[in-house]
């Protein structure tokens, strides 16, 4: 029988988010996946080995997974009075594909942002330079807050099938990062025709022009592939906040940034011409069907 | 033009297409002005200046162009309601008025406001001050007004501490 290529989840500075967000997964995906990998290690599930056991065994992985932002700060983080830098650099030397999940793991996230540790940063970013020279593959970053269970896994299967992955510049898998989270949104009609949502929660109405809704800037594939199958927030009604993007998290994220009422960014790759040449013609209609509530009040 | 009026509708299918034409070339000639001054590496104050220099120059060298804006366009709504409402023949001009007054905010040169608002001021001072040209009413040559009123469009918009 074939052994099954390992993998190790490491947990350094995180809320948890991604872990939560993998065991969300469909659960057939998931038996798939652990009928497919050996996860020798996860801190929060059981498994055989600890992590210190592993890393004095010099045993091979294959799939090295890390969750949350690194750090070389012990007074704020340790695993087994150790920094969570020092073990990831013998984890690296360990493993073959090095995947950070999340957006800590990726390039700091939210961890970047607290001011009493600036000893914070992504995985690659606190790779030894030397040793980043010598990975046979680049660090892949699975972006996102937190990033959603099937990328994980398609980004898993992939690897394990093909042997590697191609990826953007931000070393994310082009296959699940190369369209926004606009496409497939089902408020479309409503940025087409410049109609504002008023509040959060309701099905009418764009949340890009008030309410700070990243989703024509963002990529991601968060209304291609449902959370939990069903949904997304820009379909329960709450705006895109860009959780892929490397300037996540922003400030004032669930407002719009706007000058003289014109939003100050457009959607990507739109010049500011050519988007207010669209929107100024298409606010001046009145679609009336698009004014209405989808469902009337009883 | 040397042209019969019969020979007219070998180009326009009636009056009203040939009415919403005139009004989409007219608005382009302004709004190709707004633009090269909006492409300058100048302040927004300065773009308000020399714009409305040119605008009021238009006007002397073209008044028929602004005349038919004001006493045609404007008031003759009716023949412009099927293709051309809202913005839609003037998309071109109003999309260069956005860019000026969206640059000056983010420069912090302009005070933010509702877009309306600004526009109005923009517009309504140009527009306004073409329609007494017009009228004949003017005591001094049209651009003599011109940087008292670029200065009274400035101080509408321009950022307050």
């Amino acid at each position: 029988m074939r052994t099954k290529p390992k993998v190790l989840w490491l947990q350094a500075v995180t809320c948890n988010g991604n872990t939560h967000s993998l065991l969300c997964a469909n659960p057939n995906r998931l038996e798939l996946f652990f009928n497919s990998f050996d996860l020798i290690y996860h801190p929060s599930l059981t498994t055989n080995s600890n992590l210190l056991d592993i890393i004095n065994s010099k045993i091979k992985i294959d799939y090295l997974l890390i969750e949350g932002a690194i750090t070389s700060n012990t007074k704020f983080f340790s695993i087994h009075n150790h920094s969570v830098k020092d073990l990831l650099a013998q984890l690296v030397l360990q493993s073959k594909f090095i995947i950070s999940v999340g957006s800590c793991a990726s390039y700091g996230g939210i961890h970047k942002k607290f001011e009493l540790n600036k000893d914070i940063s992504g995985v690659k970013k606190s790779i030894d330079k030397k040793v980043l020279q010598k990975l046979k593959h680049a660090v892949i970053n699975l972006t996102g807050c937190p990033v959603h269970p099937e990328w994980i896994l398609q980004t898993m299967f992939i690897l394990k099938a093909q042997g590697k992955i191609s990826l953007d510049e931000e070393n994310r898998p082009i296959e699940i990062y190369s369209t926004l989270a606009h496409h497939g949104c089902t408020r479309n009609e409503y940025f087409e025709w410049k109609v504002e949502s008023k509040t959060f929660g309701t099905k009418e109405g764009c949340l890009f022009y008030d309410q700070g809704c990243r989703g024509p800037m963002t990529k991601s594939s968060c209304n291609k592939i449902l959370w939990n199958e069903v949904n997304s927030k820009t379909r329960a009604g709450v705006p895109c906040i860009g959780c892929t993007e490397t300037d996540f998290p922003r400030e004032n994220m669930l407002e719009t940034k706007k000058h003289i009422g014109i939003p100050f960014e457009t959607p990507l790759g739109i010049s500011k011409r050519a988007y207010l040449s669209i929107t100024g013609v298409a606010k001046t209609f009145r679609i009336d069907r698009l004014r209405t509530k989808l469902i009337p009040d009883e | 033009m040397k042209m019969s009026v019969g020979n007219m509708y070998n180009y326009f299918s009636s009056k009203e297409e040939l009415a919403k034409y005139a009004i989409k070339y007219s608005t382009r000639i302004v709004a190709s002005e707004l633009r090269e001054v909006n492409n300058m590496k100048i302040s927004s104050k300065e773009k308000i200046f020399i714009f409305t220099r040119r605008y009021f120059e238009n006007v002397k060298k073209s008044p028929e162009i602004v005349e038919y804006f004001l006493r045609v366009y404007l008031s003759n709504r009716e023949v412009f309601s099927n293709g051309c409402e809202g913005f839609l023949c003037v998309g071109d001009f109003v999309t260069e008025v956005m860019i000026l007054l969206e640059e000056g905010a983010t420069n912090q040169e302009f005070r933010e406001q509702d877009f309306f608002t600004a526009f109005s001021m923009f517009m309504g001072a140009l527009g306004g001050f073409a329609f007494l040209s017009g009228e004949n009413v003017l005591e001094k040559d049209l651009l003599e007004y011109s940087d008292g009123i670029a200065e009274n469009i400035y101080r509408a918009l321009k950022y307050e501490d």
